[in-house]
């Protein structure tokens, strides 16, 4: 370290340095340089190459050269068939795959018609209750060419059972259909809160798709193992790393339990992160999760297969990050962000639209939000090489430190007994409101800034359009479910939900089941109360 | 009498699971002197209703980012009338466009705060705008 601290000690304290905190957003101290002496000895080893463990590089050997990310702009709002419009709007736009958003009571395990509903239903996404609004949603969609992401995981299974009967009504094998349903439970009690059953029976429905998918529809990711919400609920991004990974170790641990072999169901897990506005600390931290998780694998779980040890992941530009206040300035945060996921390695993007803190996105707003991720693709050069930022001394030693102190939380985790302890006992909720609070103190005493916020404020502000959802969905989709309520087959449809109950007692793997309940017009809401009433219902322990 | 200190209910209505505003205010105005009492999640307006007039607060602080707010506010407020607590003040924040705020106001919400207000202003504007219930 000689010639830095002597350059440190003479020639940069002689410069002068703004009365500023040198941080990341999320306060992470930085020096004033980087240089080959922050690195560690065995670096070359540890950042390797392209393609090869530990992946530090990226999962592929050729990366961007070899094919571009998928462009994967979430979407869904009001009835199945408006959502269906728009995934015909994007798919012409040159959008390469589908990502759902369903509305809080599908998410939740409600149908339209339930009393929870009421102002809800196609308000923050798609409202889905039986298979026939799943029909609709995906009209005319080839799925056996399209991959479908769909964000939702309480529900989860129903909604990938309902998938699975679209598709074979539609004479697409289970074998064909390829996509991701983001299922990790784990993070919805750590974060974003939807949720049906407590934490084990949630993690045994999560492992029962798990064991499923890689036997019966090997194409699809069965886990989307999520930071996002994580860091959307305010944590750093070493703690977003930290137990976004710890999450995997779980779900892992969990399907070796059952018997499965790590080899057959690791390469068709999945990951999916958030991208902040700090450029090196979420490049470093995407090129920290891919070495990491390469380790665990191998070293932790003894996985053989190198797609076992490959993180392969999704990521959506910050949304917390955006300001109602002068909204156009988010459409530069969203273009810096999205930068950071390219020059991190992900292997698919959505870009967030300029609007989205003050409604869902209009037509306009989503195409700017696409057209982003295309100008990075095709103008500015970055997909020219590969693992762009690698090498670069800062980047380098941040990647090492975020990794390091993730490890730390993970061994903490480890103490705990593992992470449904902790989520049981409420640590990573802990840690995350306190770094949530951390940061908005910060922001009221102008140690961080947000341009438009806390400086460089207007008095007025420049009115946009914003989408509005016409309140009369609610009431079409509530009739719906009433009629298809009283028309169908009783019968069988009583038999169907009595088979889900006793699998949910018997231990059977519960997606046949599902999907026999699902093509005897068994809802949403109905499957969930069978769950319910099995497994009990969880409540907010409301922790500050 | 004078030193009593204002209780305040923090509440997440409906289904959404966006509590980092709502765990942040409530920090804040426990810091900021008052007594806070949040319900956690996925809180029906009945519910919520209930634990004001059950906790005798002085005031509903409400949080709603899923769009369900025309709905959900006035319906709090209609179940605190029905208890005879309609001087309860009741006032919010989230992802809540302008013009639905003046509306909400007008159907008797106190206030609305939006993205990037400062816990500072929301402690301020409750000290002076709630008065402790008779």
């Amino acid at each position: 370290m000689g010639t830095k601290n002597k350059w440190l000690d003479s020639t940069y304290k002689q410069a002068s340095e703004r009365p500023v905190r040198f941080s990341t957003v999320s306060d992470m101290e930085l020096d004033p340089l980087y240089t080959s002496a922050d690195l560690d000895a065995d670096a070359e080893e540890r950042i390797g190459y392209p393609g090869e463990y530990p992946y530090t590089r990226g999962v592929y050997g050729s990366m961007y050269r070899g094919r571009l990310w998928t462009m994967r702009q979430f979407a869904g709002f009001g009835l199945a068939e408006d959502t269906n419009r728009r995934f015909h709007f994007l798919l012409s736009q040159g959008q390469d795959g589908l990502s759902t958003a369903f509305d809080m009571p599908t998410l939740m395990g409600y149908d339209a018609d339930h009393e929870r509903a009421v102002g809800e239903v196609g308000r923050e996404g798609v409202s889905v209750s039986s298979i026939h609004d799943m029909m609709r949603l995906f009209d005319k969609i080839p799925l056996d060419k399209v991959t479908t992401s769909m964000t939702v995981n309480c529900s989860a299974s129903i909604l990938l059972a309902m998938y699975l009967v679209v598709a074979e009504k539609n004479g697409v094998p289970r074998e064909k259909i390829g996509g991701t349903i983001q299922n990790d439970m784990l993070k919805e009690y750590i974060a974003q809160k939807e949720w049906i059953c407590p934490p084990r029976p949630a993690l045994r429905i999560v492992t029962d798709m798990i064991e499923f998918c890689a036997r019966e529809a090997p194409r699809w990711h069965a886990v989307s193992i999520s930071g996002y919400h994580i860091r959307e609920a305010g944590s750093t991004a070493v703690q977003e790393l930290a137990f976004t990974i710890a999450d995997g170790i779980c779900y892992v641990e969990e399907a070796v339990k059952r018997g499965l072999d790590v080899d057959d169901f690791a390469p068709r897990l999945s990951f999916f992160w958030n991208i902040h506005n700090d450029f090196l600390e979420e490049v470093a931290k995407l090129r920290a999760a891919r070495r990491m998780w390469a380790t665990i694998m191998k070293e932790r779980f003894g996985a053989k297969n190198p797609r076992s040890l490959m993180l392969r992941t999704h990521a959506q530009t910050a949304g917390a990050s955006l300001t109602a206040q002068q909204p156009l300035n988010n459409v530069v945060r969203v273009a810096i962000q999205a930068l950071a996921g390219v020059m991190g390695g992900v292997q698919s993007l959505h870009t967030n639209s300029m609007d989205e803190t003050l409604a869902l996105p209009t037509e306009q707003a989503v195409m700017v939000a696409l057209r982003t991720q295309q100008i990075i693709a095709e103008e500015t050069g970055v997909t020219n090489t590969i693992d762009p930022m690698g090498g670069s001394y800062a980047v380098e030693a941040l990647t090492d430190r975020m990794e390091h102190e993730a490890f730390d939380y993970i061994r903490r985790i480890d103490e705990i007994g593992g992470m449904i302890k902790a989520v049981e006992t409420g640590y990573p909720q802990r840690e995350i409101a306190e770094a949530a609070f951390h940061y908005q103190r910060q922001l009221e005493k102008d140690v961080k800034v947000v341009v438009g916020v806390n400086k460089y404020s207007v008095p007025e502000e420049i009115p946009i359009d914003t989408l509005r959802i016409d309140p009369a969905i609610e009431e079409k989709q509530v009739q719906r479910v009433r009629k298809l309520k009283r028309d169908r087959d009783s019968a069988a449809h009583k038999n169907a939900l009595a088979r889900v109950a006793a699998a949910c007692r018997s231990g059977e793997n519960l997606m046949e089941p599902i999907c026999d309940a699902v093509r005897a017009e068994a809802t949403v809401g109905e499957i969930s109360d069978i769950f319910r009433t099995e497994f009990g219902v969880y409540t907010d322990p409301g922790w500050l | 009498m004078a030193d009593k200190r204002l209780r305040i209910i923090v509440a997440k209505p409906g289904l959404d699971g966006h509590d980092r505003g709502a765990k942040i205010i409530a920090r804040a105005l426990r810091d900021g002197g008052f007594e806070v009492i949040y319900t956690g999640l996925h809180q029906t307006p009945e519910m919520i209703a209930e634990a004001a007039v059950q906790e005798d607060a002085d005031a509903v602080g409400l949080s709603v980012l899923s769009g369900a707010h025309m709905t959900l506010f006035p319906e709090v407020l209609r179940q605190l009338k029905q208890r005879g607590a309609g001087d309860v003040v009741v006032f919010g924040g989230g992802i809540i466009p302008d013009d639905d705020a003046v509306k909400l106001r007008e159907r008797g919400v106190k206030q609305i705060f939006t993205p990037g207000a400062s816990t500072e202003d929301i402690v301020k504007w409750v000290r002076e705008n709630v008065p402790p219930r008779q």
